[in-house]
């Protein structure tokens, strides 16, 4: 099986000969020739039912011979004539062979095409103005290449449920529906929870939940993304912007270890969504909808915007000078075995190394970040919640973080430490410190994005940038490197903490020299032998492999499996 | 390439000029006669007079919102005109209408709807890319204030100048 899969035929794909592996799909060979065949129902992660019939195209075969008759000569390149079939093919499901001819161009093709799209379009809503897919839309943009450019259809429209809720954060709209079942397929494939289907026939056909069951699994947004007009649309993002308005930036998803690709959509400094971005050696095409959904907290009211100092009971803003400076005179008076610092493996490569640079240079004697450990869902989510772990061992060399926390409340109890530099981490909440134990210190010095039981027991409160508003590297469960981009400009006098960090050692009488974290990357590159020799534009959109953890994704698992047994292309 | 122009041959009288002279004094006092007596009328006394029920079909004044005959609001908010606007005069927010609401089928309409006319430029292109023919330039074109915000025009006043509109769009009827 696997040897016949290598083998190469010759496919003429619209009169040009290529070479594919016996076996691939039409539709990935045109692809992957450059002639991109309009569909709607295959996805190449789903399984293909070939029910949208828009990729119709012609194909052709040599001739086979009469009994008897010569069979025909191959010319100087060896290739056989081909003899059109005269009807069309779906190129989704139909797989080459040998001397395989492919026309996606042509009378038949796109008289086939025109047909399907007003077929399609004939009882679709003119519900454009407020679909929240307009713009993105297939059915918009193949009707404006293959479409008729006007309707013949004088009777009335097909009514069908429009407004349905079918689930928590899914919202459906049934005369949209184009019958192309890719939501159907992925709850039953990918997501294992088959509640969708398809309910009475023709041209009354309807997509339907389940009676008593709703669309609620933790990735049920990805059918919004697959849906390829506005029958699915998301809840949370529901008429909250058009996607023309958008712009799109590549980045990485940090609420757990998987570290899914994902591409953030804003608009004038705010974040409207998020969605998952094709990585197959991370996510797949897929991300959950915890994590999808966990960025409005960002334009919380509860966002630090300036430095602050505790005055007596009371916190009062100070600028950044003065907030740093009071920070350095508290520091500086201390030994450093005296000093704790608190990292937090959300933070980034750079930000590590930069913590390791403080640690270095206040001989700090208690070094750790905190743990966060959920449960993996058998999906994407892994177990553990933290993005950069595997950054905090490999840049800021701690085995095994999150196990000297104990022992660093036991230090401030006993009074052996006397300052905590707690680094993008809410210790009160996150860390079990209690405010009392925290009330112990001579000095605090937090920075979080979000005011929190933690800056309230703080000296120093200094407001740190969130995921969306720095940019950076993080190291994900299975040890590949990826770049998180910056998205939104952070609010008001936030910093990004290597920033923060650099201000501090410098104050405390440390070097400076660092004026872009992409200068950070090179120290990263010079330093740390796993780095060696990366440059920051080699890591790409997609990251790269960095150190071997023996750790897989259970739907990639899954996915290798169900492309191996040939049910999808992948 | 240079074009040679060819001067006049003036005559001897010509060129003194003086007769030239009378014969614009005798244009500038014909003048002069038939608005002493009245025949002619040269200025319009704005604001207190005004053209305005001379103005032409496809005068382009500030836009504004429209109703229809069922006092529905036409705009659903799809955020083209904001989009299409060249100056940026135009905001939209976006709400869903609650489905209590008799038009609920819409689904759709703008909470706030602001033009900003002092970057109004008044080209047009918010009325001819709207799908749902609810934004139309209407004559209005004496849009004053005292202050930037006074300038702003919300839903409100955009409705109050634009009236109701009856035709045209079927789509929102009860067949659908």
């Amino acid at each position: 099986m696997s040897e016949a899969k290598t083998d190469l035929v010759d496919v003429q794909i619209d009169g040009v000969w290529y070479q594919f592996p016996k076996g691939m799909r039409m539709i990935e060979a045109c692809r992957q020739a450059g002639v991109e065949v309009p569909h709607y129902c295959y996805h190449p992660k789903l399984t293909s039912p070939g029910n949208c019939r828009m990729c119709l195209v012609e194909m052709g075969m040599p001739p086979r011979p009469a009994p008897g008759a010569e069979a025909p000569a191959p010319d100087e390149n060896g290739h056989l004539p081909i003899s059109w079939i005269p009807r069309p093919v779906i190129a989704c499901a139909n797989t080459i062979g040998p001397n395989m001819g492919i026309r996606t161009t042509g009378p038949l093709t796109e008289e086939c095409r025109k047909g399907v799209m007003e077929l399609l379009l004939a009882n679709h809503p003119l519900d454009c103005p407020i679909c929240d897919q307009a713009g993105e839309c297939s059915l918009q943009e193949f009707s404006v290449e293959h479409g008729k450019g006007e309707s013949r259809f004088r009777e009335q429209k097909v009514k069908k449920p429009k407004n349905v809720d079918v689930g928590p954060r899914v919202r459906l709209d049934d005369e949209r529906c184009i019958m192309c079942s890719r939501c159907i397929r992925f709850t039953d494939e990918i997501a294992d929870d088959p509640v969708l289907g398809f309910t009475d026939r023709g041209s009354h056909t309807v997509l339907t939940v389940y009676p008593g069951r709703e669309l609620a699994n933790n990735y049920s947004l990805n059918t919004v993304d697959i849906c390829p007009v506005g029958a699915l649309t998301s809840n949370d993002f529901r008429f909250q912007m058009r996607v023309w308005f958008m712009r799109e930036t590549n980045t990485i998803d940090t609420n757990c270890a998987t570290g899914c690709n994902i591409t953030v959509f804003a608009r004038e400094n705010k974040i409207y969504r998020i969605t998952p971005r094709q990585n197959n050696d991370v996510n797949s095409d897929w991300m959950p909808d915890s994590h999808r959904l966990n960025f409005h907290w960002i334009e919380s009211e509860a966002r630090l915007t300036e430095p602050l100092v505790k005055d007596g009971d009371h916190h009062r803003i100070a600028g950044w000078h003065e907030a740093i400076a009071t920070a350095g005179d508290k520091l500086s008076a201390l030994d450093g075995s005296e000093i704790a610092v608190i990292a937090s493996a959300r933070m980034t490569n750079e930000e590590l190394l930069m913590v390791k640079r403080l640690v270095k240079h206040l001989k700090v004697g208690h070094v750790d970040t905190v743990a966060r450990v959920g449960e993996a869902d058998g999906y994407l989510i892994s177990a553990d919640r933290n993005p950069n772990t595997n950054g905090v061992k490999l840049v800021l060399g701690l085995d095994d973080p999150g196990s000297q926390i104990e022992a660093i409340k036991l230090g401030i109890e006993q009074g052996r430490i006397k300052a905590v530099i707690a680094l993008q981490e809410n210790l009160v909440d996150d860390a079990g410190f209690s405010a009392e134990l925290l009330g112990k210190l001579d000095f605090l010095l937090s920075t979080y994005p979000l005011a929190n039981a933690t800056a309230d027991a703080s000296d120093v409160v200094l407001p740190g940038a969130c995921w969306a508003e720095k940019s950076g590297t993080m190291i994900n469960a299975t040890g590949r490197l990826q770049r998180l981009n910056k998205v939104v400009d952070a609010p008001g006098e936030t910093l990004e903490s290597w920033e923060i960090i650099r201000d501090l050692v410098q104050v405390t009488g440390g070097g400076n020299g660092i004026y872009a974290v992409s200068d950070l990357f090179k120290q990263l590159a010079a330093e740390v032998s796993e780095f060696k020799g990366l440059t920051w534009g080699q890591i790409g959109d997609l990251g790269l492999p960095l150190i071997e953890t023996g750790v897989t994704i259970p739907a990639l698992d899954r996915e290798k499996q169900r492309i191996a047994s040939g049910l999808i292309v992948g | 390439m240079a074009i040679i122009v060819q001067r006049p041959k003036l005559k001897w009288w010509e060129q003194l000029y003086i007769p030239a002279l009378f014969i614009g004094m005798r244009v500038t006092l014909g003048h002069l006669v038939s608005i002493l007596s009245r025949k002619t009328k040269v200025t319009m006394q704005y604001p207190e007079e005004k053209w305005d029920e001379h103005l032409p079909e496809h005068y382009r004044g500030a836009p504004a919102l429209v109703t229809d005959e069922h006092d529905r609001e036409r705009c659903v908010a799809c955020q083209l005109c904001e989009f299409i606007c060249p100056p940026r005069a135009i905001t939209i927010k976006p709400e869903e209408i609650p489905g209590d609401d008799k038009w609920a089928k819409v689904e759709k309409r703008p909470r706030t709807f602001d033009i900003d006319m002092i970057r109004c430029i008044y080209c047009g292109l918010c009325e001819e890319v709207c799908p749902e023919q609810a934004i139309f330039l209407r004559k209005d074109y004496a849009i004053t204030g005292t202050s930037r915000a006074e300038m702003v025009h919300d839903k409100e006043k955009l409705y109050q100048i634009g009236g109701v509109r009856v035709g045209l769009v079927n789509k929102w009827n009860e067949l659908k």
